[in-house]
């Protein structure tokens, strides 16, 4: 519990520690309680025999008595669970290659290659992000028909790049601006060709953007929901999300804890994965947005 | 490199790579290479798409049959259809009441995570989560808390507060069942805001709350007067984002309550889907989902004239 205050020395006074616990911890611990709460609710589920899950009277709902790996289990063995979280690991990392390739090279082309109406291009890319997917769904799922491409994880594939590109193109052409100029114009001079400097200086001074953008790609294909259900009818072609929800969910008896175990198993590899790239994460979040 | 410029090249007589280095190194073709793959996919799977979304809106084509221009057929019948103007109102009351909520308490927090504090990236590691985890599956973990028979929340209120007698039926009936979703998209929404804000906050120098201290300014003196007008080009921006994207939200409802019950809680977007892909009527779903244009333009324009007029302001007034 620091003292230290933002503000400067003449507010130490009426700055007390027990000031501070009103306005700062205390606030700030019920935020984190509640932003928290459904992921501990969703894990305790997850856990619990079906006899303390409908048995408030004589368990404490907050706690678990007798900790169960059933409805993992059934989750693992009796659904196609593994097959959905194979097809929404390829659709994600398929998407995000495929977007990091196309921005990189246009957030390159915006930036470093400046040309007349560049400003332009880079604000219809811009633009295109509020463009939202709940607009498109039906012509797409026309088109997705019309291709043939029906029903296969590969029309995922091609569409999430729609929202991708443009999230991606904005962060990298914020990176490609804070590489200095005189490196490229160096290797001008030296005789390097415009590709060897792309591909020997601004792609490797560029990685920790191409981190970010590779980040948020994977976790915002992760998260995708709508272009899924409309595109794919096939159980095992399913992303987890929309698995869960679909298959998962079967009559008027809600399996409360397959659910929450399959919602806390989708949730984990993203949480995991957000959790080593954090930093980057939030300081590309943060720049994104000062920008 | 590029496959869709590499092979003109190969087809030829497979020139020596300086060549091909040197058509490279031309700068408008390396332009238009680079610009290609990001244009092309845009193009095909964005743009064209949203015309022919609009085309759609004035079709009647349904699943498995191409459908004839119909003109403002679409349009004529849902202005006389009370479940779309219950959409309209529950979209826009969803979308003013949700922002509200997440604005005002994400700027709160963002003014408690910009004091000095211990294991201040941990927390703001943490308070992110909401937004990292698919919208999905936190959903229907909200689905779970609002059940109406074993709802932790009715728990907490009844039997470990003891404020009510009866559980709440969350779901069940239109005004909680709205509340409840607004409820859980502010809880979703919070994290970015707050994050966003931060950024914006940190921006500002801490030389004005000097000067302003030394003034003998209040403390709401100096959010009114130096942290609301700085932070506000970001939070305009933010919200233009927020306002778009909680607008045309699908997930959190279809997985929540489906538009249910009766109806009540349908937003653009989900009866979209269910006229358009379960319902197999495109045209009418198109319609549907075309009529959420004008607002996003109308909202993407007063975020921008807003903007520009406060750029003007401070031009005028500060130098």
């Amino acid at each position: 519990m620091s003292n230290a205050s933002t503000a400067a020395p003449e507010t130490m006074q009426w700055d007390s520690r027990a000031r501070r616990m009103v306005v700062l911890w205390l606030p700030l611990s019920c935020f984190l309680l509640i932003l928290l709460f459904p992921f501990y609710w969703m894990t305790i589920t997850a856990f619990k025999p079906d006899a303390e899950l409908y048995d408030f009277a004589t368990h404490n709902p907050f706690w678990i008595t007798s900790p169960t790996l059933q409805h993992i289990r059934k989750l693992l063995f009796e659904t196609a669970y593994p097959s959905w979280l194979m097809t929404t690991m390829m659709v994600s990392v398929g998407a995000t290659t495929l977007s990091l390739f196309a921005s990189t090279l246009g957030a390159y082309a915006i930036q470093r290659l400046r040309f007349r109406g560049s400003q332009y291009v880079g604000l219809a890319i811009y633009l295109a992000y509020l463009v939202p997917p709940s607009i498109l769904f039906i012509p797409l799922a026309t088109m997705v028909v019309q291709l043939g491409l029906f029903d296969s994880p590969m029309a995922l594939v091609l569409v999430y790049p729609t929202f991708l590109v443009p999230f991606c193109t904005w962060l990298l052409i914020g990176y490609f601006k804070s590489i200095p100029y005189e490196l490229e114009e160096c290797a001008l001079i030296d005789g390097a060709t415009r590709l060897q400097i792309l591909r020997r200086i601004t792609l490797p001074l560029a990685v920790p953007g191409l981190i970010s953008a590779g980040i948020f790609s994977f976790t915002l294909s992760w998260n995708e929901f709508i272009y899924a259900l409309a595109f794919i009818q096939s159980s095992e072609n399913k992303t987890v999300p929309v698995a869960i929800l679909t298959e998962l969910v079967t009559g008027d008896v809600y399996q409360w804890g397959a659910l929450m175990a399959g919602s806390l198993m989708g949730s984990l590899p993203v949480a995991i994965f957000y959790s080593f790239f954090v930093d980057y994460y939030v300081s590309s979040l943060t720049g994104a947005v000062k920008e | 490199m590029d496959a869709t410029t590499a092979p003109l090249h190969w087809s030829k007589t497979r020139p020596p790579p300086t060549l091909l280095a040197r058509i490279f190194d031309n700068k408008a073709v390396l332009i238009i290479a680079c610009l290609l793959p990001a244009v092309g996919l845009l193009s095909v799977f964005l743009t064209y798409p949203l015309g022919l979304g609009i085309y759609l809106a004035f079709t009647d084509t349904t699943i498995g049959r191409r459908g004839a221009f119909v003109g403002f057929e679409n349009f004529e019948y849902l202005l006389t259809d009370p479940i779309f103007w219950n959409a309209v109102f529950f979209s826009v009351f969803y979308t003013s009441i949700a922002t509200i909520g997440k604005f005002g308490l994400g700027l709160w927090l963002a003014l408690l995570l910009n004091q000095h504090m211990p294991f201040k990236s941990i927390i703001r590691a943490i308070i992110l989560l909401p937004w990292i985890v698919p919208t999905v599956l936190s959903a229907i973990a909200f689905w779970w808390m609002f059940d109406p028979q074993f709802s932790i929340i009715s728990y907490v209120f009844v039997d470990v507060l003891g404020w009510r007698e009866t559980n709440i039926n969350f779901l069940g009936s239109e005004w909680p069942a709205r509340f409840s979703l607004i409820g859980a998209n502010i809880w979703r929404g919070i994290p970015f805001v707050a994050i966003s804000l931060l950024a914006g906050l940190q921006t500002i120098s801490p030389s004005l709350y000097e000067a302003a201290l030394l003034d003998g300014a209040s403390p709401w003196q100096r959010f009114r007067f130096i942290t609301f007008p700085m932070l506000l080009p970001i939070l305009a921006i933010v919200m233009t984002f927020s306002i778009i994207f909680t607008f045309t939200d699908f997930q959190l409802v279809y997985a929540i309550t489906r538009g249910g019950p009766v109806n009540s809680t349908h937003l653009l977007a989900t009866l979209a889907f269910q006229r358009g892909i379960p319902g197999g009527e495109l045209g009418e779903g198109a319609a549907i989902a075309v009529s959420m244009i004008p607002f996003l333009v109308f909202a993407t324009l007063f975020s921008y004239y807003a903007l520009a007029r406060r750029k003007w302001q401070q031009g005028e007034g500060n130098d």
